[in-house]
């Protein structure tokens, strides 16, 4: 992104801002935040406070709902399904990382709220308890949150307290498992090799550039 | 226009139908209610969405859509793909607007990646973005009539959207699913004679908006029809996160192509943003048909002074994005649409959420379908607008 100097520091007071009335507005609750300058706002809230900090933000003029999902940080234990059946299983990095604002757990609830007169986002982060995957719902504050959690129930089996319907939106009702967690597998690329295992091409114009970090 | 007081006369008439409506199935006279099936094979539906209606009567009590018959994991399936190979995924999410589908993802690859595209390729990337949106907003124009009885209009937006995908056709080589963008600029640059071509189309679009706005948006059935018609109040559609027209046709002045600065061609030339207060059927449908004469605006400007120069950066052969996340949106044809990008530095993406502008715009229905008239739904469902690939991904 142009990263031009004069436009950069309006941008960021503008968004320092926004995260110190948050705390203002929920105190401790708030426990992590990250600014990138001149481009977005993440933060991360208690668990327990992840209703009270959309009603705040709301408050504070982010009525736009844009979007509530959700990350699962655990990296895939199937890789890309793009190994080599014969040869033997490669070894897989398995910590877990969480991304901007950190994190505790391995599952994460994401929102999106915009301010449509600063046209400046906020990405609002919560845990969600390994053992009791269950954070507020959000309808109460924001109408459309609705399919939102719907969609994020079905996809990552996070629950939502006073949702009055999680019935799926996609797939069958009686369908087990949650598709978009990370150790459910692709079957796709389960059941049949990737055929790019045996379909190698070199690259064109010789070997040189190959790895990718030459420019 | 309308003055705010008629609009509020609107919303109230509206509110006291609705509660009417509610009101009706605990008095005595209660009819027996009766469920009806809208979909997923029906015309007005774009595709195989299903509206499940409860009725009393004439009016519509409680109304659910009914999706998922079109989900295809996308979200899922670029957790294995690499980066270039996304784009040919999300080309197809909303397959009347493809191009604009690649560029937010390529964008926030870039963001990742920090690299900009050269600015012949922002130049002809925007260019392609608003054709994609004339050629998505003229179908809806002509559909629009149809969905409302009047058969003409529909052959005149296929007979005008034609020349559009030639145009698009020409420089990419794909009339519905380009594939076209690259991470750090376009595969190729314009074919000769684009240019001049392209004037002539933009030509023909602008007296395809004449013709529409005579032939439709001045008929007083069409109006009758849409005017008053599933109104959304700004506080409503800005919880329901609607956008793009649906939006701007609730009076609220916000264009992503204006509000933000991406690595886009749009603050470089003159051109407006509609709202209308009204928040109607037919404020949803006058929106486009301006924003459709707009894009042919923006076009025509952007063609006299494309830069010279490469139309790709230096970027290494096998691309892999540091780590991080990003997110970016663009005013799509639909609406919002963005993707939450989360990288590990690996060669595809770790998370990729899809943030498309159907989605949010069509849960607003059981809110507004709520006391309308059966008739009506097809008017409501037809000026919100949406594909379904944008709503199932």
């Amino acid at each position: 992104m142009s990263t031009d100097a004069v436009a950069a520091i309006p941008g960021d007071t503008l968004r320092e801002r926004v995260v110190d009335d948050l705390r203002a507005a929920i105190g401790d609750a708030l426990i992590d935040s990250f600014v990138r300058p001149g481009d977005d706002v993440w933060v991360r809230v208690r668990t327990d406070a992840w209703r009270s900090a959309g009603l705040a933000l709301r408050t504070l003029g982010f009525d736009y709902f844009c979007f509530l999902s959700a990350i699962d940080w655990m990296p895939s234990p199937f890789g890309k399904g793009e190994d080599d059946p014969t040869a033997p299983a490669p070894e897989r990095n398995d910590t877990i990382a969480q991304g901007y604002a950190g994190g505790d757990t391995r599952l994460q609830v994401l929102a999106r709220l915009v301010h449509p007169a600063l046209h400046v986002g906020v990405n609002v982060k919560c845990d969600v308890p390994d053992t009791d995957p269950v954070v507020e719902s959000w309808i109460s504050v924001f109408a459309g949150a609705n399919w939102h959690e719907r969609e994020t129930h079905e996809m990552f089996g996070i629950g939502f307290a006073g949702h009055p319907d999680l019935r799926n939106m996609y797939l069958p009702s009686d369908f087990e498992g949650h598709p978009l967690r990370k150790d459910f597998p692709l079957l796709a690329r389960v059941v049949k090799p990737w055929p790019g295992i045996v379909d190698v091409e070199p690259l064109p114009g010789g070997s040189d550039n190959e790895e990718g970090d030459a420019e | 226009m309308t003055s705010t007081e008629s609009l509020i006369d609107r919303r109230q008439l509206s509110y006291i139908a609705a509660q009417a409506a509610d009101a009706r199935l605990n008095v005595e006279l209660e009819t027996e209610g009766m469920t009806l099936n809208i979909g997923p094979q029906h015309p007005a539906t774009h595709g195989t969405l299903r509206i499940i209606a409860r009725l009393d009567g004439e009016q519509v009590v409680w109304a659910e859509p009914s999706c998922g018959y079109m989900h295809r994991g996308y979200e899922k399936l670029t957790e294995v793909r690499t980066y270039p190979q996304v784009t040919a995924l999300v080309n197809r999410i909303d397959w009347l607007g493809s191009f604009a589908n690649e560029v937010p993802f390529i964008l926030a690859a870039e963001k990742l990646m920090e690299i900009e595209a050269p600015p012949r390729a922002q130049w002809i990337r925007t260019i392609l973005f608003e054709l994609s949106r004339i050629a998505n907003v003229s179908l809806f124009l002509g559909d629009l009539g149809v969905q409302l009885g009047a058969i003409t209009p529909v052959f005149m937006a296929f007979r005008d959207r034609e020349y559009v995908l030639n145009l698009i056709e020409g420089a990419t080589g794909g009339r519905f699913h380009p594939n076209f963008d690259r991470i750090g600029g376009l595969k190729d640059d314009l074919p000769a004679g684009f240019v001049d071509e392209t004037r002539v189309v933009m030509k023909k679009l602008r007296n395809f908006c004449d013709e529409m706005e005579r032939l439709l948006f001045g008929n007083e059935i069409f109006q009758s029809r849409t005017r008053g018609i599933g109104v959304i109040p700004r506080d409503v559609a800005m919880q329901y996160g609607l956008s793009g027209a649906n939006l701007r046709a609730s009076g609220v002045d916000w264009d992503l192509r204006r509000d933000q600065t991406l690595p886009m061609a749009w603050n470089k030339v003159d051109w407006k943003v509609w709202t209308h207060p009204d928040g109607d059927s037919f404020a949803r449908c006058w929106v486009r048909l301006q924003e459709v004469r707009e894009s042919t605006r923006i076009v025509d400007q952007l063609l006299d002074n494309i830069p010279a120069g490469p139309v790709m950066a230096k970027v290494p052969r096998i691309i892999k994005v540091p780590e991080g996340e990003a997110w970016v949106s663009t005013e799509n044809p639909l609406g919002e649409m963005g993707y939450y990008l989360v990288s590990k530095g690996d060669l595809g993406p770790f998370r990729t959420k899809i943030r498309s502008a159907s989605f949010n715009n069509i849960s607003i229905v059981p809110w507004v379908l709520k006391g309308v008239y059966v008739p009506d739904i097809i008017t409501i469902l037809a000026s919100l607008y949406f594909i379904l690939g944008d709503i199932d991904r």
